[in-house]
């Protein structure tokens, strides 16, 4: 567990010396304890407090690597259990199956899906992770053929999914170093496969259906000398990946036991259901799992699946808030409505989704308010008429439309008056209270307006 | 080698709240349905008494609901009774087992077609008539016509413990009273915030509404809209309730349906955006994920619109419990 700041301090000199460049020792250790110093400013700091620290800093979850190059995938170094206690750092790599036996035109196809499946949603970029070759052609020069394909048409790291060491090996040969992550390894095999993946700076998969068997397995592999590992403690029902993938993470956390301090996996059977498997999915990206393997797959499931991931693994500690300016939902143009609100994420969420709803494309000019809600600047005199007419002109608004019409919210129709003496020979129009009455707005107001 | 896996219990409890009325208890429900009860964490089954369920409840329109917001996909299933609601109820409970119904009153709604409240409350009676399932009552926003309905509801069909949604911080007054007058339950909603929904919560039991009638809504940001506030504000709500906070402890209620078919996720076709596959079945695991997600967080009753969106959490839910 990370040291509060009055635990440090004890492990400082406490001379007050100034050298760290902070007044005292306490403000230093406080410095500490939220990880934005490091202690080397110190000169003073013993070997024990060295060692204490050093202890506390290293993740309860280690840090594992996969692949190499622009779409490596980093997993662990996770600290919580409630993302509200601090955030899930490094979100749930998923990676979809391509059948070794495929026909070459199919398998070109099927990798190219998975290339390409990245969307660009609210500012940022979600992608499928990596590219899991499944092996059924039983075959390890087919298995290794197909792989280096996959190597020569996809940036992606690859999972290679085979249960026998001498397909994996064959594979690892042609692919090279540090391609991606061995799947496949159980109790049997974990030896054969540490030793590919050791020697090839491959990341491991290690698998058991006890939760205890797994652990020693996982000590015994990183001691063979596997760096990047993961162990997936299989499962029946949804219930037991609730169960293990929980425990996992409580018994990391916790410290006390060993060999558990590793991301975890989970690997999603064949042939059920396409729903089930993405619900399988869902459990993993909310519920822990470091890679999910999804073995078959449908383009309808990416967009829920990423979007999940997504909003998951966003940083709660980050404000609430959006940039101030123009935005723009569907493609407007220089006769679409502009809207008015505050930079508080909820409620420009909210906003550009009722717009989209309405079906009419619209400018949105974001006032900073410092992220309140639009009553609540208001009350704090941040969305006084006076300032949102200032900040509308200053937007550059007016350059984007013809018309001279902007609509703020219902709650605060107080300010349009002044809002016309700060913007003189525009429209201010009155919209709804709430977000989810502007399609209805749309089509009784707007568009008969225009 | 063995390890001790944690197993971690709790002070606090989750209120039960039971949703109906049977003849036994002066209704004329087909059975009643109750939520809450756990003392663990969310399908946490493994280390925790989790008495009930989560039950899903299908949304019925007063009224034909609009295009942009109750898409092609979804309008399918219920094309031939769009204007029917009493038709759609008998469908959901006949055909697809509906074990809860949802009336959300969107006609009531001044700013659309503003039907008069005896209308609403006559479509009600008609309805407790048609089904035996209880019934949520959803009013369609806020207001002083949305509460005066919303208590006509409760008066009306008096014993048929049916459920209000919903109180909000301004309009909460009326709809506990006649929560209490005609032995109803209440939904409390609060915009996605741990202390306004706590707040609330000792608002309405100061008023003497009983803790075990109370279900909070903390708003649903839909999938990509927010979403995460809302799963975080649950998982915050949940754990001080477990924590013993009373004030806290009633079951969670979540309006998935509203969220997912109006957003542009869902409504683009495939001909549109080639790349996001079949606009039908993403609907559908749209709506599945985000209320299956929401169990992770503690949702005690989903309110839903795909009939497989709905199979498809109740299958999950089957496996979770199935223990």
């Amino acid at each position: 567990m990370a040291l509060t700041g009055l635990q440090i301090y004890k492990l400082l000199p406490q001379t007050n010396c100034k050298e760290c460049g902070f007044p005292t020792c306490l403000a230093f250790a406080m410095k500490l304890a939220a990880k934005q110093v490091s202690l080397d400013l110190c000169p003073d700091a013993s070997d024990e407090a060295k060692a204490a620290l050093g202890a506390a800093s290293v993740p309860p979850i280690k840090k594992v690597s996969i692949g190499s190059g622009n779409h490596r995938v980093e997993l662990g170094e996770e600290v919580v259990l409630f993302r509200h206690d601090k955030t899930f750092y490094n979100e749930t790599a998923l990676a979809l199956g391509v059948a070794d036996d495929l026909p070459d035109e199919e398998f070109q196809r099927t990798v190219k899906t998975i290339n390409d499946a990245n969307f660009e949603r609210a500012g940022e970029n979600i992608a499928v992770s990596m590219v899991a070759l499944i092996d059924k052609s039983g075959d390890a020069a087919a298995f290794a053929a197909r792989a280096k394909t996959v190597k020569d048409t996809s940036p992606l790291p690859i999972a290679l999914v085979t249960e026998d060491p001498s397909r994996a090996a064959a594979a690892v040969e042609v692919t090279g170093e540090a391609g991606g992550v061995l799947c496949g390894a159980t109790a049997e095999t974990a030896a054969d496969f540490a030793e590919i993946a050791a020697s090839n700076k491959w990341a491991m998969v290690i698998k058991s259906n006890s939760l205890e068997e797994l652990g020693e397995l996982a000590e015994k592999t990183t001691a063979a000398g596997v760096k990047d590992l993961l162990i997936d403690p299989g499962f029946k029902t949804q219930a037991d990946i609730l169960h293990n993938q929980t425990q996992i993470r409580r018994i990391a956390l916790d410290r006390k036991e060993k060999g558990y301090g590793y991301p975890s996996a989970l690997s999603i059977q064949e042939g059920i259901d396409p729903y089930q498997a993405a619900l399988l999915v869902s459990l993993g990206v909310t519920k822990y799992a470091g890679l999910v393997i999804l073995p078959e797959w449908h383009n309808w499931q990416f967009l829920p699946l990423l979007t999940l991931r997504q909003n998951i693994y966003t940083d709660p500690q980050k404000p609430l808030q959006v940039d101030g300016g123009i935005y723009s939902v569907g493609e407007p143009n220089e006769n679409s409505p502009v809207y008015i609100s505050t930079n508080f994420s909820l409620t420009y969420f909210m906003l550009s989704s009722e717009i989209d709803g309405s079906g009419e494309a619209a400018h949105i000019v974001i006032i900073d308010a410092e992220g309140m809600s639009v009553l609540t600047a208001w009350s704090a005199g941040k969305f006084g008429g006076e300032q949102v007419g200032k900040a509308v002109l200053a937007s550059g608004i007016a350059d984007k439309i013809k018309h001279r019409h902007v609509i703020i919210p219902g709650y605060v129709a107080v300010i349009k008056g002044e809002m016309e003496d700060a913007m003189k020979g525009w429209d201010i129009m009155v919209g709804p209270q709430e977000a989810s009455d502007i399609p209805a707005y749309v089509k009784d107001v707007w568009l008969p307006l225009k | 080698m063995s390890i001790n896996l944690p197993k971690k219990t709790w002070p606090g409890s989750i209120a039960e709240v039971t949703l109906g009325k049977t003849k036994e208890n002066g209704g004329s429900r087909g059975s009643e349905i109750v939520v809450g009860g756990q003392n663990a964490l969310p399908l946490h089954l493994f280390e925790g008494f989790i008495p009930h369920r989560p039950v899903i409840a299908f949304e019925i329109p007063d009224v034909e609901p609009p295009e942009n917001d109750w898409t092609p996909i979804v309008r399918e299933v219920y094309k031939d009774m769009l204007n029917d609601p009493v038709a759609w109820s008998k469908l959901v409970v006949e055909k697809y087992g509906a074990k809860l119904i949802c009336l959300h009153f969107i006609g009531a709604n001044p700013d659309r077609l503003d039907r008069p409240i005896a209308e609403c409350v006559g479509l009600l009676k008609e309805i407790v008539a048609a089904v035996d399932v209880p019934i949520i009552v959803q009013g369609y926003g806020t207001g002083d016509k949305n509460s005066e309905m919303l208590a006509k509801c409760a008066e009306e069909c008096r014993g048929e413990g049916i459920t209000l949604a919903s109180a909000v911080d301004e309009h909460y007054k009326t709809l506990a009273a006649a929560a209490i007058a005609y032995d109803c339950n209440l939904v409390a909603e609060t915009p996605i915030d741990v202390n306004l929904a706590k707040q609330l919560n000792i608002l309405l039991t100061d008023m003497n509404v009983p803790k075990d009638r109370i279900l909070i809504d903390p708003l649903t940001g839909g999938l990509g809209y927010g979403y995460e506030y809302t799963y975080s504000v649950m998982e915050r709500i949940r754990l001080q309730a477990l924590g013993g906070d009373v004030m806290m402890c009633m079951p969670f209620i979540n309006f998935v349906g509203q969220e997912t078919w109006k957003v542009k996720e869902v409504k683009m076709t495939a001909a549109e955006e080639p790349s996001w596959g079949s606009e039908k079945e993403r609907g559908i695991l749209w709506e599945a994920t985000t209320a299956y997600a929401l169990l992770q967080a503690g949702s005690d009753i989903l309110v839903m619109r795909h009939p497989e969106a709905i199979a498809q959490v109740e299958k999950s839910i089957d496996e979770f419990m199935s223990k």
